[in-house]
């Protein structure tokens, strides 16, 4: 049989891109209003932090944060600064906002990349296993076990495996992101890096695991029971074949739209796991931006959130042509 | 704290030598003879939550306290009794007449990048800083009219008016004192250097990954003889409370201050020979917990309705199930770590449920079908778990005498937005500081002249006392130390009689290091202290 050629479908793309960013648009602009509705601003949660200060001070403040515009104004500048991809200057935070969230930004891909990929891992093993011995011990023991993650506070797992992994037992550091005392260079660093990644990207992949796992593991029965399944059995392939070649590929198809979701929403996914394991990413920035209503860099990290989901959405649906021929792209 | 003053030829001569030092440690010979004491050890410490400056003029959020104040150095030290110690300036003296202080600056010190601290750097600095944009510098230098340097090491500080509070305020974490060749002439708010100090230090600025650490490294021409100890001072940022209380039992951590770890905790820590555990080190801040009513609410603006609510808190219980110990219950408005201000002499108010019924009675308030009699919301920061805990205890309490309490906890700019720009709360509860003058930390909740719509922290009781804004403005320019005393003995009489704030406690926030480090809580600002002596044992 001869592969199906296809056209890159270049109409498919503009016409997504021109949805993206009329998306994003949107996004930036109901967000600036939402954000606008929480009381206080970042004037009033900075005199805060300072335990005291003179109404001078506020409206100084507030002049240099730009907030005595009116709100129009405000959301004007907003949109001419993203339009023009300059974010602007946190006075909050005493930096700029593209160096403030792209120096977090390896923390966080890193934590979120490590989680997903475990968690892909793990969820095809489990739930192909689950699916294979469906209603059998194993089955049970993993599903019961899939609910039992599922159901419990990911934080709370992140202490516990601190106490029982760190503190108890000393295999692992307790927080950061490095050992700051070590000073290490080169591959020492890199070993450290990866040392300290070990438990937070547990933590976090076991979220998604028992999502992941209860996809895999419904998608695996449906597709298990149709007649290809049969025929191929009759012709006598191995189970385990059986599923991961055969069955597998058509039943991953939900497990791909909900990965693409959870890698789209990384910026932001992990705040958590970030604070629980002090990982210096973009999620706590984020975090300490709606504490200290430094709304310009709150803003800007979900303008660029939503980036993220609308590609990784394109990306999916691009996913879906190359993992199932079938699918058509309009 | 008196250290003899080094001479500019010594320092340049020291500065020479180490120079060489270091070549030879290059070379891979051993440094002969050290002059300066041998710096060993990086020591771990922990903010929360991260800082968002390294400069304390423009920002005077705790965590940029506690980081400034080890590379920025302001003219005065302070000792337990919080009585000024020398630091950049090495004497002082206070005109008569108080109307002008004149400051003998230490020699032969330098800033980190090698230039020379003079009078001039005290002038730019208190003139065109702290005067202008740190966040309480408007009003505790209001009435410094101008400074002059009449030769290189004395700065003389004119007033317009005794401010005997000002000697209070001039701690390096509260006014550091900046260079002004780095600032002169720049947008001084955006000055890289409010990111990476140049200071005086013990502490050099080295390296900010922010959402991770702060490192600093010794201060190798620092003028504090055989200062600092340490060759490194790593500052993390761990944001979790449980999570500090974990690294440092992991000996990830060293030292953490401000009450770093759930209250619950601090008990095993006490018990570790593991751990030293400090409840020194807030005699310069003194926090304090304090119910402030909103006098507009027509239960509240009745005395006997908030005489009832101090009589029907149970404050020996509350020490033990809201505080798990750690807190000294009040008296008054001001704590007794203030011994020169502090007086017990003031209307009390026991846990009396009973006389609070009878006076809510009197007042007119019946019980309800439903017990109550009237409600109230008390609106708190969701800052640490304490006030979650206060609140669930004061509902008990309050319940008891026929006052329904609704719990409201809202994050810091919204509880801001209700209580000090709209008004909007009947009861609330935040920690607010004495600091070490009640002039500084006091006034701006009874005096009614401080109440000022949309400002954070300052009166917004709506109380109005005439007798109360005299004696406040009296004490702030009183020069001699026991006429002001008496002032602030009936500041807290009244204080206590009309009670439109109703005291509660002064928490005590531990300090917390390893069983080998030494003098981690030197003087009353706990961490917020330069740390030259800060070391390892051993």
């Amino acid at each position: 049989m001869k592969p199906i050629r296809r056209r890159f479908p270049w109409a498919f793309l503009a016409k997504r891109v021109a949805y993206g960013a009329l998306a994003m648009l949107a996004i930036a602009i109901i967000n600036f209003f939402l954000l606008k509705l929480a009381p206080g601003d970042a004037a009033e949660a900075l005199a805060g932090q300072a335990g005291t200060a003179d109404p001078a001070y506020i409206a100084q403040l507030r002049a240099q944060f730009g907030l005595d515009q009116p709100l129009l104004s405000q959301l004007w500048a907003f949109l001419v600064r993203l339009a023009t991809l300059d974010l602007g200057y946190s006075y909050v935070f005493n930096e700029r906002v593209s160096v403030l969230i792209f120096s977090r930004m390896p923390a966080t891909l890193m934590l979120m990349g490590a989680a997903i990929v475990i968690a892909v891992i793990g969820g095809i093993v489990f739930g192909v296993t689950a699916a294979r011995y469906a209603n059998r011990w194993p089955d049970r023991v993993i599903s019961f076990v899939a609910l039992l993650l599922y159901g419990t506070p990911p934080y709370w797992i992140g202490l516990m495996m601190i106490l029982i992994f760190a503190v108890t037992l000393g295999w692992t550091p307790t927080s950061g992101m490095e050992n700051v005392l070590a000073f290490n260079t080169g591959w020492d660093r890199v070993a450290d890096i990866a040392h300290h990644l070990i438990l937070p990207a547990l933590a976090q992949s076991i979220f998604y695991l028992a999502i992941y796992i209860r996809l895999v593991r419904a998608g695996m029965l449906e597709v298990l029971s149709l007649d290809f399944i049969r025929v191929a059995r009759a012709k006598g392939i191995s189970e385990r074949r059986l599923s991961y070649r055969h069955a597998l590929r058509n039943a991953v198809l939900p497990l791909v739209t909900v990965v693409g979701t959870n890698v789209g929403n990384f910026l932001g996914g992990a705040v958590l796991t970030e604070t629980v394991f002090s990982w210096p990413g973009v999620g706590r920035l984020m975090f300490d931006a709606m504490f200290q209503r430094d709304l310009n860099l709150l803003l800007s990290i979900l303008v660029l959130s939503s980036f993220f989901v609308i590609l990784a959405n394109l990306i999916v649906d691009l996913l879906y042509a190359v993992i199932n021929p079938t699918v058509e792209l309009k | 704290m008196t250290k003899t003053p080094t001479s500019p030829t010594f320092a340049m001569s020291r500065r020479a030598l180490l120079l060489a030092s270091g070549a030879g440690l290059a070379a891979g010979i051993l440094p002969f003879g050290p002059l300066k004491a041998q710096q060993s050890g990086t020591l771990a410490m922990c903010v929360t939550p991260e800082p968002n400056a390294m400069c304390a003029a423009f920002n005077t959020a705790s965590p940029v306290t506690v980081v400034s104040g080890k590379m920025l150095e302001g003219l005065l030290n302070y000792d337990f009794n919080v009585s000024p110690t020398p630091a950049l300036a090495t004497a002082w003296e206070v005109a008569a007449d108080g109307l002008s202080i004149t400051f003998s600056l230490r020699e032969g010190v330098m800033w980190h990048d090698g230039q020379p601290f003079t009078s001039a750097d005290v002038q730019y600095t208190i003139m065109e800083i702290l005067k202008q944009h740190h966040p309480r510098g408007r009003s505790t230098l209001a009435s410094v009219t101008a400074v002059e340097t009449p030769d290189d090491h004395t700065a003389i500080l004119r007033l317009s008016q005794p401010a005997p509070a000002l000697m209070y305020a001039l701690a390096g974490w509260e006014s550091p004192m900046l260079p002004k060749h780095v600032y002169e002439g720049t947008d001084v708010l955006q000055n890289p250097a409010n990111n990476a100090p140049v200071g005086t230090g013990p502490f050099v600025f080295q390296t900010w990954e922010r959402g991770s650490h702060i490192i600093m490294t010794a201060n190798q021409n620092y003028w504090g003889e055989g200062e600092p100890k340490l060759e490194r001072l790593v500052v993390r940022i761990i944001t979790d409370p449980s999570a500090r209380a974990a690294a440092l039992d992991a000996g990830e951590l060293h030292l953490a201050g401000d009450g770093p770890i759930p209250v619950n905790q601090v008990q095993r820590f006490m018990d570790s020979a593991d751990f030293q555990v400090d409840t020194r080190g807030t005699e310069m801040n003194n926090s304090l917990d304090m119910i402030h009513t909103n006098l507009r609410n027509e239960h509240l603006a009745k005395l006997e309705v908030r005489q009832a609510l101090m009589h029907a808190m149970n404050r020996e219980a509350m020490l033990g199930v809201v505080y798990y110990g750690l807190a000294e219950m009040l008296t008054g408005p001001i704590p007794e770590t203030l011994p020169n201000f502090y007086t017990a002499d003031v209307p009390s108010y026991d846990y009396d449920p009973a006389r609070a019924n009878a006076l809510l009675d009197a007042a007119g308030y019946a019980r309800g079908a439903d017990g109550m009699r009237f409600s109230l919301r008390l609106i708190a920061p969701t800052v640490g778990d304490t006030y979650e805990r206060m609140g669930q205890f004061l509902k008990q309490n309050f319940r008891d005498v026929g006052v329904d309490l609704e719990l409201i906890s809202a994050d810091i700019p919204t509880f801001i937005r209700s209580v000090f720009g709209e008004y909007d709360y009947d009861l609330t509860l935040y920690p607010g500081s004495v600091t070490a003058d009640p002039t500084i930390g006091s006034q701006r909740f009874w005096w009614s002249k401080a109440a000022s719509q949309g400002t954070p922290f300052v009166n917004s009781t709506g109380y109005e006392s005439a007798e109360m804004d005299q004696i406040l403005e009296d004490a702030s320019v009183e020069p001699d130390p026991e006429a002001r005393r008496a002032l602030f003995v009936r500041f807290q009489q009244l204080a206590m009689t009309d009670l439109p704030i109703l005291p509660v406690a002064r928490p005590i926030y531990v300090t917390i290091a390893a069983a080998n480090v030494v003098n981690f809580v030197p003087g009353p600002d706990g961490i917020r202290a330069p740390y030259g002596s800060l070391a390892f044992t051993g």
